[in-house]
C-alpha cells in the first residue's frame, strides 16, 4: 500500500486535499494510505509526497526553514515523487517578491513574481480567481499527461506565480491579461501545479489519480 | 482566458434548503449537502451556502453541513450568513469552506475584513454587499431648462448599502464602499441588488457595471436572474466575473449545462463539461 504524506506546513486546512487524493485513489482502484504530517521523518519515510499550501510565502518559508525543508530537499534528491500544489509549487523556488528575504527550497532556479494587473483593455483582476484553460507548452510526461489530447479548465486562486530560469521545466501555462502564468512545472520526480486539483472537479481528480497510481 | 463562473446559491435555514431544489431523482429536495453534490456533478463552477438561521445556538448545524458538503464536492465552497468574528471564520474554514462571505459585520467593523485577509489571504474573504438604488436613470426634473441644456442631463443612478437583509440603511455609497473594502483586503465582492432580488427581472446592470469598474477584484453579480439572457447581460454588459443564481436552477427551469451552452454560444468564455467518451 502506497503511503502518501500530505505535508502540513501549518498553513490552513488540508482536509480537501486529503479527501480529493483519497477519492482519486478509490476511483483508480489504488490502495493507498493518506497521512498528514509536518515531521521530517514522515517525509523521508513516505512513498509519495504532496505539498499543498495556501497563504503567504513568508509563512511557508518559515515552515521550511528547519529540518522539514531539509527532509523535502533530501526526498526530492532521492527521487521520491513530489506533487506541489499552489504554494507547494512556489516553495520549490528560491525566493518570492511576496516576501523579500524569505527562502524557498531552491530546487528550481527562478523567482516567484506578482501577477501584473495590466492596464486599459488588457486590465485583469488580481487575485487570478477562477477556471482557466491550460495551454500545454510541451508534451507532458508523468501525471500531467493524464488528460490526453484536450487540456482542461482548472481552478486557480493566486496573486503570484513562479518564473523559472529554465523554461524547459514549464509544462503548462494559462493567459491572464498581460501574464503568461506558469500553471505546471515538471522535472524528473517533481511535479507541481499552481492551480488546485482538489477544487478542479473531474480534471483535478484525474491528475491526482495519475500521481497516486504512477 | 479566465472563464466566467456560474455559481448556484443555496439559502439554508436550520440545516435545510429554504427553497427546495428540483433535481431528477433527488431523494430530499431540502438536503443542502445532496443539492451541493448534485450541482458539483452538474458542472457548477463553485457552490455557495448562505445561512439565514436566526439563532446562534444552531450554528453547529451549519458547521456539520459544511463539513459533510466539503467531503463530497470538488469545487470551491463559499459560506456566508451571520459571520461576525474571526472565530466564526476560522470555524467555517476548518469545516472545509474555501471562502467566507462577510456582510453586516464588514459594515459594523471593516477592520475585521482587514485582519481576516491578513490572516487567511484575500482569496478566502468575500465581502457581500446588499445594494438598494437611491438615484434614478431618468433625466432630473430641472425646472425651466429646455431639452438639450446642461440641466437636463441624466442624473447617474446611486446605490446605498443596506444590511440585515435589507431592513437597515447604512448611508454608505455602494461604489465607495466597494473600493474601501477591497483596499482593506476583500478578495471578491458578492454584489446583490435588493431591488431586483426575487423579481426575475434581470440584474441591475448599471449597479454591476459601476462596481466592476470601480474595484480590481472579481465581482459576483446576484439578484434578479430569471432567464439565460440575464446571465449574459450580467457577465457581459454588467462586466461581472461570476453569476450567482438560485431559483432558475433550483426550480429546474434550466440546468447549469444549459446555461453554459447558451453563454458559450454567445461567445462568453465558460468552462464546459468534459466531453463524454464514445459518441453523442
Amino acid at each position: 500500500m502506497a503511503r502518501i504524506v500530505v505535508v502540513d506546513l501549518g498553513m490552513g486546512n488540508l482536509r480537501s486535499v486529503e479527501r480529493a487524493i483519497t477519492r482519486a485513489a478509490e476511483d483508480r482502484g489504488v490502495a493507498s494510505e493518506v497521512v498528514r504530517s509536518g515531521r521530517a521523518e514522515d517525509v523521508l519515510g513516505a512513498d509519495k509526497i504532496v505539498v499543498p499550501g495556501q497563504g503567504a510565502f513568508r509563512d511557508c518559508a518559515a515552515a521550511l526553514a528547519g529540518e522539514l525543508g531539509e527532509a523535502l530537499r533530501e526526498a526530492i534528491r532521492r527521487g521520491k515523487p513530489y506533487l506541489g500544489i499552489c504554494l507547494g509549487l512556489q516553495a520549490l523556488f528560491a525566493s518570492s517578491e511576496e516576501a523579500p528575504g524569505a527562502a524557498g527550497l531552491g530546487v528550481f532556479r527562478g523567482a516567484v513574481r506578482r501577477l501584473d494587473p495590466g492596464a486599459g483593455a488588457d486590465a485583469v483582476k488580481i487575485p487570478h480567481i477562477g477556471w482557466n484553460r491550460l495551454e500545454m507548452t510541451r508534451t507532458p510526461e508523468g501525471a500531467l499527461g493524464a488528460w490526453g489530447a484536450e487540456a482542461p479548465h482548472v481552478y486557480f486562486v493566486h496573486s503570484y506565480h513562479a518564473v523559472p530560469e529554465d523554461p524547459s521545466i514549464v509544462v503548462a501555462t494559462v493567459t491572464h491579461g498581460p501574464n503568461v502564468v506558469t500553471a505546471a512545472v515538471a522535472r524528473d520526480n517533481v511535479t507541481a501545479v499552481q492551480f488546485h486539483p482538489e477544487k478542479s472537479q473531474g480534471a483535478g481528480l484525474v491528475l491526482l489519480g495519475a500521481f497516486v497510481a504512477a | 482566458m479566465l472563464a466566467k463562473r456560474i455559481i448556484p446559491c443555496l439559502d439554508v435555514k436550520d440545516g435545510r434548503v429554504v427553497k427546495g431544489v428540483q433535481f431528477v431523482g433527488l431523494r430530499d429536495a431540502g438536503d443542502p449537502v445532496e443539492a451541493a453534490r448534485r450541482y458539483d456533478e452538474a458542472g457548477a463552477d463553485e457552490i455557495t451556502f448562505l445561512d439565514i438561521t436566526a439563532s446562534h445556538e444552531k450554528r453547529g448545524t451549519l458547521l456539520d453541513m459544511v463539513r459533510a458538503a466539503a467531503d463530497q464536492i470538488f469545487v470551491p465552497l463559499t459560506v456566508g450568513g451571520g459571520v461576525g468574528s474571526e472565530r466564526d471564520i476560522e470555524a467555517l474554514l476548518d469545516a472545509g469552506a474555501d471562502k467566507i462571505a462577510i456582510n453586516t459585520a464588514a459594515v459594523r467593523e471593516p477592520e475585521l475584513v482587514e485582519r481576516a485577509a491578513a490572516r487567511w489571504g484575500a482569496q478566502a474573504i468575500v465581502v457581500a454587499i446588499d445594494a438598494r438604488r437611491v438615484g434614478t436613470d431618468e433625466p432630473s426634473p430641472t425646472m425651466g431648462a429646455p431639452p438639450g441644456e446642461p440641466g437636463s442631463a441624466p442624473k447617474p443612478p446611486r446605490w446605498t448599502v443596506v444590511t440585515h437583509g435589507g431592513r437597515r440603511e447604512t448611508g454608505l455609497d455602494v461604489v465607495a464602499w466597494s473600493k474601501r473594502i477591497t483596499e482593506l483586503g476583500a478578495g471578491e465582492i458578492l454584489l446583490t441588488s435588493m431591488d431586483r432580488d426575487g423579481t426575475k427581472a434581470g440584474y441591475d446592470l448599471a449597479l454591476t457595471r459601476a462596481v466592476a469598474d470601480a474595484v480590481r477584484v472579481p465581482v459576483i453579480a446576484s439578484g434578479g436572474v430569471g432567464t439565460l439572457a440575464h446571465l449574459y447581460e450580467g457577465l457581459v454588459e454588467g462586466g461581472a466575473d461570476a453569476a450567482l443564481c438560485a431559483s432558475i436552477f433550483h426550480d429546474g427551469t434550466y440546468s447549469v449545462a444549459e446555461a453554459k451552452a447558451y453563454l458559450a454560444g454567445r461567445g462568453v468564455p465558460v468552462r464546459l463539461g468534459e466531453p463524454r467518451r464514445g459518441g453523442s
